[in-house]
């Protein structure tokens, strides 16, 4: 075989090699999620079998129709669950993502003293884990009397996510050239006109991504809503899973119908958002 | 249009100056080139005109009205800024026509004015673009438009050419020099290339540290330079300066040579005078292939050994050492010559500088 024909079944060969490596990865990814969809429509003697029954023998909407069918019949209050996961995780995203805004425009554009000091600040409160948080919350929470509201979930999922939209923001308004706000204010914009005439559709891709992060954070968290929540007041759908647990049983379809639930808002919002992440936006601003 | 005057303009950063009180009048539709070194002050000068920049001291008065404390916008004032910062998410078109846009102008004078820009420029075909989609000079072009649209009292350039390739540079050069020619108004243009200010200003600013060397048409600048940076800077290749010292009545080098002190500066130097001797390059050359001598020229002849030639076709230069370093020569009409060559030179006495050694200013009375 000459040297050609080798290289050309090498690069056949290594694109097979790729293919499998990528369809492992997606299974190892997708694979817990196919599983949660499954389980939420097969019986409990099906998910608990072992060996585990790989091809599902019997679905059901069962769990799907039990849920919404109201309390004592199996239901839960998904409805109030989902409503406060709505109003607690939007709420603290918009709060998350205007501070987030302001104080990663700062950082990006002004100089002032111990800057550096604050932004390694603001990252060290992620260091803490947010369940060494949640007894110390709890206590100050349950004195300030905001337990069980949406008002102290939403403080402390402002607290959560404004380190990191910070961050994140600080990042996205660094790659807008700051030429670009000058030569606004010379066209006769105001500072402020500059900021929204150019600088934020151009950071916009980034902001909107922080602003996924902020809502899934928020969305999903559970650690710290378990704590401070206590009725359909203020519970939020992650903790909503917790209904499934009695004291002997646990009623894994249940819960996976309800996590399906959960999911569905969060993808369709990622896939909405992604479509306006273009990347590359600020390209053919400045030269280079 | 307007006039703009500067007024011990200063800037300083906490404790350092870096623009020292600096005062320069530009006349209404001058075109004047700001140029020096890097970090000689001229691109803060310049923006501190343009309101980008808070000025530390003194005033800036554009068309006889103050305006250190006004914001960018109510100086009508434009800017083509270095890098161009073109709005990426915006068309050509929307690009030219968002000053316009801001102030609330009437979507036909819009077009209009847009339309005009464009058709002085050349960019009719490109309007439905975005600047992601132009190529350098193209870019150039459409900051400059959006400068023209504008109508502005003065025309500020930061380095406008310094992101093009050579060609490109030259090529735009001469059409910021046609639209200076069309739009006739107050331009005020910064530059690190002394090439660019001395082809396309009225007057230039040389600067240097923060502060200005001289200001001078062109031809005063490079004939009649007052100190001995600005000798340095304008002129490529650059002028021969030398340190000498007067002895009776010539100039004595460190390696011992000799040349006579010119005429012109006799008056003004004494024996025991420390000083640098200039002459361009044009002004020494192998005999007979120099600048046709005039009248009152004062030639020197000297022979020299060659150490390097650079031919370019239509003049070739020629090293020479004298006084232990090379000496540049341009050499017209040239004749074939190698390294170790003898070769006579003149050397127009009557085009030399003189600048004191301490002051670096010039000797000439």
């Amino acid at each position: 075989m000459d040297q050609n024909s080798l290289h050309r079944v090498g690069n056949k060969a290594l694109g097979i090699v790729h293919g499998i490596g990528l369809f492992l990865a997606m299974l190892v990814i997708c694979l817990p999620g196919i599983w949660i969809v499954l389980s939420s429509l097969r019986p409990t003697v099906e998910i608990m079998a072992k060996p585990p029954v790989w091809i599902p023998r019997d679905l059901s909407l069962d769990a799907y129709i039990a849920m919404f069918s109201g309390v004592g019949q199996g239901g839960i209050p998904v409805l109030d669950y989902f409503r406060n996961s709505l109003i607690v995780s939007v709420t603290s995203t918009v709060i998350a993502i205007v501070i987030g805004m302001a104080g990663g425009y700062a950082f990006a554009r002004y100089r002032f003293r111990a800057k550096s000091a604050m932004f390694l600040g603001l990252m060290l409160t992620r260091t803490v884990p947010g369940i060494a948080l949640s007894l110390p919350l709890f206590f100050v929470f349950a004195r300030l009397g905001i337990i069980d509201t949406h008002f102290g979930l939403i403080l402390v999922y402002v607290a959560l996510n404004v380190p990191f939209t910070v961050w994140l923001i600080d990042g996205f308004f660094r790659q807008v050239p700051k030429d670009l706000a000058e030569a606004a204010q010379i066209d006769g914009c105001t500072r402020w006109q500059a900021f929204w005439q150019v600088e934020f559709p151009l950071a916009g891709p980034g902001i909107a991504s922080a602003g996924i992060f902020a809502f899934l954070t928020s969305w999903n968290e559970f650690a710290l809503a378990s704590q401070l929540t206590r009725s359909i007041n203020s519970k939020t759908l992650p903790v909503g899973l917790l209904d499934y647990t009695a004291e002997f049983t646990i009623d894994w379809r249940g819960m996976c119908a309800l996590a399906v639930v959960m999911i569905i808002p969060a993808l369709t919002l990622t896939f909405i958002v992604q479509k306006h992440l273009v990347g590359g936006l600020t390209s053919g601003a400045v030269k280079g | 249009m307007a006039t703009v005057s500067l007024k011990k303009l200063t800037k300083s950063y906490g404790p350092v100056a870096v623009v020292h009180g600096i005062d320069l009048e530009v006349a209404d539709r001058e075109f004047i080139a700001l140029v020096g070194p890097s970090g000689c002050g001229k691109s803060t000068t310049l923006r501190m005109i343009a309101g980008l920049e808070a000025i530390s001291d003194g005033i800036i008065e554009i068309g006889g009205r103050m305006v250190n404390d006004l914001p960018p916008r109510s100086r009508n004032i434009s800017m083509v800024f270095q890098s161009y910062a073109l709005y990426p998410h915006m068309t050509v078109r929307e690009n030219l026509g968002f000053s316009l846009k801001i102030a609330g102008a009437a979507k036909e004078e819009m077009d209009r004015r847009v339309a005009e820009a464009s058709g002085i420029l050349g960019l009719d075909q490109l309007l439905d673009r975005r600047p992601s989609q132009l190529s350098g000079g193209q870019r150039q072009r459409v900051a400059m438009g959006r400068a023209i649209v504008r109508d502005p009292d003065v025309f500020l350039f930061d380095e406008p050419l310094s992101n093009l390739d050579a060609k490109l540079r030259t090529q735009m050069r001469t059409e910021i020099k046609k639209l200076h020619a069309k739009v006739r108004s107050t331009v005020i243009y910064v530059t690190h290339d002394q090439v660019e200010a001395m082809t396309l200003a009225d007057r230039i600013v040389i600067m240097r540290d923060g502060f200005i060397e001289q200001v001078g048409t062109p031809d005063e600048v490079f004939r009649r330079p007052q100190t001995r940076f600005v000798a340095g800077f304008i002129g490529s290749p650059p002028m021969n300066l030398h340190e000498a010292v007067v002895d009776d009545g010539q100039l004595l080098f460190a390696s011992g040579e000799r040349l006579p002190l010119p005429s012109q500066f006799k008056a003004n130097v004494g024996t025991g005078d420390k000083v640098v001797f200039g002459l361009r390059p044009d002004d020494i050359y192998p005999t007979g292939h120099g600048i046709s001598s005039g009248e009152d020229v004062d030639v020197h002849q000297v022979e020299l050994p060659v150490t390097v030639t650079e031919p370019l076709g239509n003049e070739t230069l020629v090293f020479a050492e004298f006084n232990g370093s090379d000496w540049v020569s341009r050499m017209l009409n040239p004749k074939p010559l190698k390294a170790g060559d003898r070769v006579k030179m003149s050397l127009d006495l009557s085009q030399a500088h003189l600048f004191s050694a301490e002051t670096g200013k010039t000797l000439r009375g």
